[in-house]
């Protein structure tokens, strides 16, 4: 009698730990395969890899996510920051008539700063991350808005003094977006190039080991002889360098200051970041879960809106994909996950 | 109403565990019974049994000779029972004021509504507090309760528990927070409540006050009472029963180490505010025990001299250099290592490897650059799991699904695979099995006799005599006593400890 229940037991809990470790691969690969053969769009590589252009904003942004959750925290700023990016690289080439070179340089400049101000705020002034990242937002929002007058900047237009502006986004900046390496647009080879560098930072280098040590038991940290500081203040730094370089494609993208740009990246990008915690059962914030994350949500996204869902219900598919995320996290893992619950 | 309360065979066990053995004693109206045991001991099982937190245990509990039925804080409360815990922060209602405090359990049972003006909740506070005859004005009792300092949260709690006039009252060290004149003004009033028939289980880490207060002394070791005394008491045999007397006994004084080269050297360090300088050296080649009970300051001097916090006062030198450790980053650059106390709030990683944990401290030492090389980390782990003989199934095993034994091996084992100067060791063997402890043990003396110094914190007095070469008594945050082994006995330590009662 005994017996026959424990052999029960084992093999439900193994089908669960199945589920918990590929269910999310699995929904992936089953919602990627369905779109496939039912839509004949969606079978067009031009299909595929402008899916993954418009992906890589929020993923790349995602990753930076990553990294604060990594460390136990979360970056609210990044959505502010991906659009400071927008603002500051129109500024420095339609009305400083730079070139793109000086905008890229200025814009990831600027993200160091950011980030630096975020650190100086989390770890010198110990004002708990959610709250100084939330601050730190609404700051870069407004800031971005002083120079510009509150008005997005675009090629050819009209100045304060009644003069034309002197720039334009120039080639090689728009190219960003638009440019292709044989069929893969650059936006997605900087995706991919960057998830392999933060996969490779955070598990193969002491620099990750230590973010993650932190983020889960900082006090351990502390007494295991890491800088806790110094590798919270990294994490935030990296964090806004991400948001910034998402920025730029945004910008590169919609070929100008866009005011508005950015808003609703930091909500898509939480998203994908926790996502990617469910992926193979991390239970910790991941690079290529994060990668796999928004990878899901742009084929469900892209899927349903050529066979017709309307745009307006793209935020009800985000939700839901992350709903299923976190119910393999926290319903059907036996390991709690510390990084999710901190947030 | 004057009550009794009796407890017959009680037992609790949490899983395989057995915390209480068949414990049976008896409090009679207008009798203070003093509670003593070590950590560990069982002591907080048994209130939370009697406060009806814990409600699955065998054996019964009887009041005035009636079958008492506990099921809940609640029923606990409805037969007279009432109980001030140790953790304040278990009472205090953040975000509420002093006043609402001070009446939460009526407003909580709906007695009072939570909707009452200030002006009534005040003056129905101030009822509350004349049993312990507090004079807190208006304003006070108007505050936010946190703004109270922890020894008036303490009297809050007091003044809360009186005044449903408990004809049983526990109390789980109240004085821990509480200044000389606060712990004076509560005796008054806890004499005047056995002169009134209460029935009172007191329980207090602090010798003095239990000698001064107490009409009984339960002493209570590993889940089974070891005696029971009357007045006067005799301390000396109280601690023996407290701390355990056993055939380890016979080890005392083998083979003793004595080191010559002072390694640590502090002068008139200050542990706690109120405590006296004092001036010890610490010296390569032999282990150094510093004995002292829950409160004594060691946690304090082992993370001051680990640079995990400040000393109040004193010179360190280490080495022949001053040694200030910005923090534990420094301490372990120059050779000073701590074990800390909690592994499990100051140790363990959630879902971390053997192989992760191991290395975490010495990240550099398995990498290239910044580069980790797995294989060399596999192997640090492997050998630490060898040299520790951790029962695992292999290095990539999470150390949370260890036993507790096997987890402090492995917090200990990754600090001895470095070369360390100055290992501090803050309660190392606690829960923690005879092998593995030996084990623990034998390691510290092999870093010894290779030159180095090990200091170990301990407030069990057979761990100290069964590892150390020395032994110093700390004593609210003084040092009381340091002698070799060989030149004292079990016997005289526990004199000297008991010196303060």
């Amino acid at each position: 009698m005994k017996k026959v229940k424990t052999i029960r037991t084992k093999a439900e809990f193994s089908a669960r730990d199945f589920l918990v470790k590929y269910g999310f691969i699995l929904v992936t690969l089953i919602s990627f395969v369905s779109f496939f053969s039912t839509q004949d769009t969606f079978r067009l590589s031009t299909t595929f890899f402008s899916m993954l252009k418009y992906t890589s904003v929020v993923a790349i942004t995602g990753l930076g996510i990553t990294f604060s959750m990594a460390v136990g925290g979360l970056d609210l700023s990044v959505g502010a920051v991906a659009g400071m990016a927008v603002t500051l690289s129109a500024m420095t080439m339609v009305i400083y008539d730079k070139s793109a070179i000086v905008a890229v340089a200025l814009v990831l400049l600027a993200g160091v700063v950011i980030g630096c101000l975020n650190a100086f705020l989390i770890v010198v002034l110990k004002i708990p991350d959610l709250l100084a990242t939330l601050a730190s937002m609404f700051a870069i929002m407004g800031l971005k808005l002083v120079p510009v007058k509150g008005q997005s900047v675009s090629s050819g237009m009209m100045m304060q003094d009644g003069t034309t502006a002197p720039g334009k986004f120039t080639d090689t900046f728009l190219k960003i977006d638009s440019g292709q390496l044989g069929p893969i647009p650059y936006a997605v080879i900087v995706w991919m190039l960057l998830t392999v560098a933060c996969w490779f930072f955070l598990t193969r280098t002491t620099w990750g080991r230590a973010m993650y040590a932190v983020g889960s038991n900082p006090e351990a940290s502390l007494l295991a002889g890491i800088n806790v500081k110094r590798y919270r203040a990294l994490a935030y730094i990296l964090s806004s360098v991400l948001a910034s370089i998402s920025g730029m494609i945004l910008a590169s993208r919609i070929g100008q200051g866009d005011i508005s740009a950015g808003n609703s990246l930091l909500l898509d990008s939480v998203a994908v970041a926790l996502v990617g915690t469910s992926v193979l059962a991390m239970g910790k914030p991941n690079a290529w879960g994060t990668a796999l994350g928004a990878f899901l949500i742009g084929v469900v996204i892209t899927g349903l809106t050529i066979a017709g869902f309307p745009y307006y219900g793209q935020d009800v598919v985000k939700g839901a994909v992350l709903l299923l995320a976190l119910v393999f996290s926290f319903t059907l893992s036996r390991k709690k996950s510390r990084f999710i619950s901190a947030v | 109403m004057k009550k009794s309360l009796e407890i017959k065979s009680v037992r609790k066990s949490f899983g395989t565990n057995e915390v209480l053995k068949g414990i049976s004693f008896r409090i009679e109206p207008g009798e203070i019974v003093s509670l003593l045991g070590a950590n560990g001991a069982g002591k907080s099982t048994l209130i939370k049994i009697l406060s009806g937190a814990f409600t699955e245990f065998d054996g019964e509990i009887y009041i005035n000779d009636q079958p008492a039925n506990i099921g809940s804080p609640l029923q606990a409360r409805s037969q007279g029972i009432e109980t001030v815990h140790q953790k304040i922060n278990e009472g205090i209602v953040a975000g509420l004021t002093v006043a609402e405090n001070l009446l939460f359990d009526r407003i909580a049972l709906g007695e009072i509504s939570r909707f009452a003006t200030p002006a009534k909740m005040v003056r129905e506070a101030r009822e509350v507090l004349k049993a312990l005859s507090l004079e807190w004005d208006d304003q006070m009792l108007k505050d936010d309760v946190f703004n109270l300092g922890i020894a008036d949260q303490q009297l809050l709690l007091l003044a809360r528990a009186l005044s449903h006039n408990p004809a049983l009252l526990i109390l789980d060290e109240p004085t821990s927070a509480l200044s000389n004149a606060e712990v004076s003004r509560l005796f008054k009033i806890i004499q005047r409540l056995r002169t009134d028939g209460v029935a009172i289980l007191y329980v207090s880490h602090r010798l003095g006050e239990i000698d001064e207060l107490a009409d009984r002394l339960v002493i209570l070791r590993d889940g089974v009472i070891q005696t029971i005394q009357d007045k006067p008491f005799n301390w000396t045999n109280a601690l023996h029963d407290m701390l355990g007397m056993d055939l380890r006994e016979a080890q005392f004084g083998i083979e003793e180490e004595r080191g010559t080269d002072v390694v640590l050297s502090v002068r008139n360090a200050q542990i706690f505010e109120e405590s006296k300088p004092w001036s010890i050296q610490v010296r390569s080649g032999e282990v150094t025990g510093i004995i002292g009970l829950l409160g004594a300051g060691k946690s304090e001097l082992a993370r001051g001299l680990f640079g995990a916090e400040k000393l109040k006062s004193g010179e360190v030198e280490f080495l022949g250099e001053a040694f200030i450790p910005k923090s534990p980053a420094d301490a372990i650059k120059k050779g000073v290592f701590l074990i800390s106390e909690d592994r499990t709030r100051d140790g363990i990683l959630e879902n971390w490897s053997i192989s992760n944990t191991t290395s975490l401290p010495f990240l550099k030492k398995i990498a290239s650059g910044s580069l980790i090389n797995f294989g060399k980390e596999n192997d640090l782990a492997s050998r630490m799991i060898e040299k520790l003989n951790v029962v695992t199934q292999s290095h990539k095993s999470t150390v949370d699904s260890l036993s507790g034994g096997n987890q402090q091996k492995v917090m200990v084992g990754r600090w001895l695979m470095q070369n360390s100067r100055l290992l501090l060791l803050d309660e190392p063997f606690r829960g923690v099995d005879i092998g593995a402890r030996r084990e623990i043990a034998g390691q510290i003396r092999d870093l010894v006799r290779a030159g180095n110094a090990a200091i170990i914190f301990s407030s069990d007095i057979d761990e100290i005599l069964e590892s150390s070469d020395r032994v110093l008594i700390m004593v609210q945050g003084d040092i009381k006593f340091d002698s070799y082994l060989s030149e004292t006995s079990r016997n005289e330590i526990i004199q000297k400890m008991s010196e303060v009662a």
